[in-house]
């Protein structure tokens, strides 16, 4: 904290250099995403290296063919130097080949470009729906219950949404599918078919993470309500509506928008338990079938796609965030 | 696994928020915080609910063991019937009493995982802090690239290692947990690291184990706990998602999760034996969740409440109407026509748990067109609240009554309506005490400017922000044009002031209130506020209600001199004529203004006591306790009123005002010419 507090009273000591925050900001994100995206890639690519004993007797059980045993070494380069390894690895990350699944023998592209799709359509879809109910959801019990008005209305949102915010997306997809699949049969049970398909499993993961982001919105429009230049804004005799939208909102949007960010990267997460649970055509179930049958080549895939994406989301969050609050370039410059 | 990485990086950031403001005080004070919890209904209620759920997990297999394998193989795959609850499974057996004796397995490896978490996250944290300056900002770049990465990767990695069971997943999750600890540690540890008692420790040369284990880790214990318990709640969720994906638990053995996920493929023929593990999982969750928010919110509100009274306590009020306090009769200047701004009997209450508290009890002021009134007093006197009320900005639980207030022919206690929105918006303008804060920092000045015009006059934002230009030049803002379209944080303090004065330019002012306008400001920016405060009055033909605890301030800008006093006006008289004040306090806040005559070898003068309580006003005359001249009549509160003095007649509530120009005590009086506060008379 100390030292965080240092660097902003130093950087804004040397505010002439203004033009220049931009190309230092740019300069370090770019810095930590090259070295996040090289730590991920090594990471990928040290995971069948770790594994303890031999990891194609592990797949393919202690019994197996020794010819069958070396075939699948070559295949996966295992029989090569280690330093080999990497570079033929980054050499073939850079053509985009990720090499061929051990489970199905098709091309782990093929299978990443069929599946990913869905996944990124649930994610996002769900996310806008998360933020279209908690923004304003936030928002509007910030206004009723500032000044501590409304004890009772208060006491209620708090209390629901920090149960709902603390039962988990699949706990809440099976009770949808009891509720909704099975005793009431208004929707399908599982798979991907047209718009019906998408309610239960986007309405099991916005739920708990639209509660837990409004609460957050709530205590942090509460804050800027109490702020100075908000009885400035009163000051001027502004309509209320003006107050809330234009001087408080977008000041309780730094923190919203960071939330937002780890949001989404978690909801890419989220997506591997709700999309086995409704046997969503994504990259989830692909993910657990890949484990369990020790398919290195889709499992080291998964990886760097996961994680590609979060890199990808953060990256995104913060060049935004730069660009909405204004001090925050100055702060990480 | 998601689950126990998102929630740990929200509960970090909250309770680091939380632990912050508090953390500066000794550590015997914050463990009490924490046995808080036990002396509120709910959070008996967790901690109960902690107990039971690890009392079931050491007792479950023991109790209900056998149970839980015995095969019923008449119900095979059963609903709920008697004798099975919760139904049976494929293999008969009772699913209550499976789902009782998971709770070990399911409780336990998720505690481990916290334990794995929490143990090498504050070893990371403490070391990346211990370390040498280089070393720690490399360790803060790696833990804020992990802090990034879901907990899903380090799972899939560990699963991919370990291969699919418990062991993976323990690991796993504890990793995922690691990095969200290690910058909790970091950032609270770094903390505690720059306050002065660790300072003083490395100046006696205490070593850096010692003052970690000494100093650091019980000052950091508390957020730690907190955060740990949440951390087990998800943690705990997270491994049921394992389990139920196939990563955790493998049979024979079974968890929550391992139950769920057969639970899910009966879900047609007995839905409870997937809603039984899935309440056992959601209640032993929240029961985690629920100690830590609370331990979180405790931490958190402590801190608030130990503020809020600081604040009540400075606001100055009484809990009981002192005899005649109702009973203030009217100003002696009877409100003329060209009166602006017309207070009577102004009462602003707040109501506690203890009884109401009064701040402000029963202002009449008066201030015509184009006249500069003061408002002086210690902290606590109530102006600013006056302020504040008059100009309708207090809210909530604040209550304001008054007999009159009227504003420029607009009655401000009844409700405003669109037209008289607009008069108040053009015509009373306010300057606030901190520049800093008084703007909007994500809004350009001008824009925060021309928002007055667009709002109540109709003009368009192009003529409103040219008007916003020229006013802030007329405030003397160098290159108004480039400088309307910058951030306020670009500006400084004294130029964030002028742009507030600009800002109560836009419309035609009737009435500028300035509350402490110059206080938060360096001592030769308060000059050239204060001449352009005048030099704007003077222009724009407002009136000025300067509301300041520096008499010296007050004296060089207004016509008028009105002195509060633990929520009452004691003096009211023309600053020409303050030499004569007659009243006890308004000589005793003149002895304390230094002038260039003021001896130096002598300490500067003040007032001896303290503003009284606000609990326990004393009866009678507030200042009594303070007074030099004070006998038994000052029991009797005095009420406001005229008191002939060698020149202008002024108003006094004083039973023993000072009649005569020198004071019968023999301190001398000041000269008021020569009044001001050291550097302002120099910079002039």
């Amino acid at each position: 904290m100390a030292t965080v507090e240092t660097t902003i009273a130093g950087a804004s000591r040397r505010q002439s250099l203004l033009a220049n925050e931009w190309v230092r900001f740019a300069v370090r994100r770019l810095g930590i995403l090259v070295l996040s995206m090289w730590l991920l890639v090594t990471f990928a690519f040290g995971m069948i290296h770790l594994i303890p004993g031999d990891p194609v007797r592990a797949a393919l059980g202690f019994n197996a063919d020794p010819a069958l045993v070396a075939a699948r070494r070559a295949e996966l380069g295992l029989d090569q130097g280690l330093l080999t390894q990497y570079w033929t690895y980054l050499g073939q990350l850079l053509h985009g080949d990720l090499g061929t699944s051990l489970q199905s023998r098709l091309p782990v592209s093929q299978v990443i470009s069929d599946r990913l799709p869905n996944t990124l359509a649930l994610a996002g879809i769900t996310f806008v729906v998360t933020l279209l109910i908690a923004v304003p959801l936030g928002v509007g019990m910030a206004i009723l219950t500032q000044h501590g008005r409304r004890r009772g209305t208060e006491l209620g949102y708090t209390s629901g949404a920090m149960v709902l915010s603390a039962i988990p997306e699949f706990l809440l997809a099976v009770v949808l599918v009891y509720l909704f699949a099975v005793k009431f049969q208004l929707l399908p049970i599982a798979g991907r078919a047209g718009f019906s398909s998408f309610i239960l499993p986007v309405a099991a993961m916005t739920l708990g993470s639209a509660a837990a982001i409004s609460r957050i919105v709530r205590v942090e429009m509460l804050s800027v309500l109490g702020q100075d230049f908000v009885r400035t804004a009163a000051a001027k005799r502004l309509r209320p509506h003006r107050i809330y939208l234009r001087h408080a909102l977008p000041n309780a949007m730094t923190a919203t928008l960071t939330l937002s960010g780890l949001l989404l990267s978690s909801l890419v997460a989220a997506t591997v338990l709700v999309e086995n649970i409704f046997a969503w055509p994504g990259l989830g179930p692909t993910m657990v079938s890949s484990i369990l049958s020790k398919d290195f080549p889709m499992v080291r895939a998964i990886v760097l796609v996961y994680g590609g994406l979060v890199l990808l989301i953060n990256l995104v969050v913060d060049i935004v965030l730069a660009i909405v609050d204004p001090r925050s370039a100055i702060r990480k410059a | 696994m998601s689950a126990a990485n998102d929630h740990v990086d929200a509960s970090v950031d909250s309770t680091a928020k939380d632990a912050a403001p508090s953390s500066g005080k000794p550590v015997s004070g914050r463990r009490s915080r924490l046995a808080m919890l036990f002396a509120t209904p709910v959070g008996i209620a967790a901690i109960t609910a902690d107990l039971l759920v690890i009392l079931l997990a050491v007792f479950g297999p023991i109790i209900w063991g056998t149970r839980a394998e015995t095969n019923d193989f008449d119900n095979l795959d059963s609903g709920p019937i008697s004798g099975h609850p919760f139904g049976t499974d494929k293999l008969g057996r009772d699913i209550l009493a499976r789902v009782l004796v998971a709770a070990r397995l399911s409780i336990g490896l998720a505690l481990s995982a916290t334990l794995i978490g929490i143990v090498v996250g504050v070893l990371i944290g403490t070391m990346a802090n211990l370390a040498g300056r280089r070393l720690s900002r490399v360790f803060s770049t790696f833990i804020g690239i992990a802090v990034a990465f879901p907990g899903l990767l380090l799972a899939l990695f560990f699963a991919v290692i370990f291969g699919a069971g418990p062991t993976g997943a323990v690991l796993a999750l504890g990793a995922a947990m690691a990095p969200g600890f290690a910058r909790l540690t970091q950032t609270l540890s770094a903390s505690v690291v720059g306050r002065d008692f660790v300072s003083a420790a490395k100046v006696l040369g205490v070593s850096r184990l010692r003052v970690l284990t000494r100093h650091v880790v019980p000052n950091i214990a508390e957020p730690l706990i907190v955060n740990a318990t949440l951390a087990a709640g998800s943690c705990l969720l997270a491994f049921a998602g394992l389990s139920f994906l196939g990563l955790g638990v493998q049979l024979p053995s079974y968890d929550w999760g391992r139950m769920l996920a057969e639970g899910l493929n009966a879900i047609y023929t007995n839905p409870m034996a997937a809603l039984g593990p899935a309440l056992a999982i959601v209640l032993s969750g929240l029961a985690f969740n629920l100690t830590g928010e609370l331990g979180a919110q405790l931490a958190g509100r402590r801190t608030t409440r130990g503020r809020r009274r600081q604040r009540g306590a400075a606001d100055g009020s009484d809990d009981q109407r002192a005899p005649g306090a109702g009973g203030l009769p009217a100003a002696a200047d009877t409100p003329s026509s060209d009166a602006v701004l017309v207070v009577r009997n102004l009462r602003v209450s707040v109501r506690t748990d203890g009884g109401t508290i009064e701040p402000v009890r029963g202002v009449d002021l008066t201030v015509r067109a184009g006249e500069a009134v003061g408002i002086v007093g210690e902290s606590g006197s109530g102006k600013s609240l006056t302020a504040l009320s008059i100009a309708g900005l207090t809210h909530e639980p604040l209550e304001v009554t008054a007999d009159e207030l009227w504003f420029d022919e607009l009655d401000l206690r009844s409700a405003i309506g669109r037209r008289g929105r607009a008069q108040l918006g053009t015509s009373l303008s306010l300057v606030f005490q901190d520049p800093m804060s008084s703007l909007n920092p994500t809004m350009r000045v001008g824009d925060q400017l021309a928002e007055v015009a667009t709002e109540h006059q109709h003009l368009s934002w192009k003529n409103a922000r040219e008007r916003a230009v020229s006013r802030l030049r007329d405030v003397r803002i160098a290159a108004p044009g480039r400088r309307a379209r910058q951030l306020p944080h670009e500006w400084s303090g004294g130029m964030r002031q002028r742009a507030m004065i600009g800002m109560g330019l836009m419309g035609e002012p009737k009435l500028l209130i300035a509350d402490e306008p110059t206080t938060a400001l360096d001592v030769t920016v308060q000059q050239q506020v204060l001449e352009l405060l005048e030099s704007t009055k003077q222009q724009s033909g407002a009136a000025l209600l300067l509301i300041s605890h520096d008499l010296s301030v007050v004296s060089s800008v207004c016509d008028r001199v009105v002195v509060m006093y633990a929520g009452r006006i004691v003096e009211e008289l023309p600053t020409a004529d303050l030499e004569h004040a007659r009243h006890p306090y308004t000589k005793a806040l003149l002895r304390a203004v230094p002038s260039m005559d003021t001896p130096r070898e002598e300490p500067l003068a003040t007032i001896a006591g303290r503003p009284p309580d606000p609990a326990s006003l004393p009866v009678g005359c507030p200042f009594a306790p303070r007074c030099p001249r004070a006998d038994d009549r000052c029991r009797v509160e005095p009420a406001l009123l005229p008191v002939a003095g060698r020149r202008a007649l002024g108003l006094a509530a004083c039973h023993h005002p000072h009649l005569d120009p020198v004071s019968e005590s023999g301190v001398s009086i000041v000269d008021i010419s020569k009044v001001g506060a050291p550097g302002i008379g120099e910079t002039r």
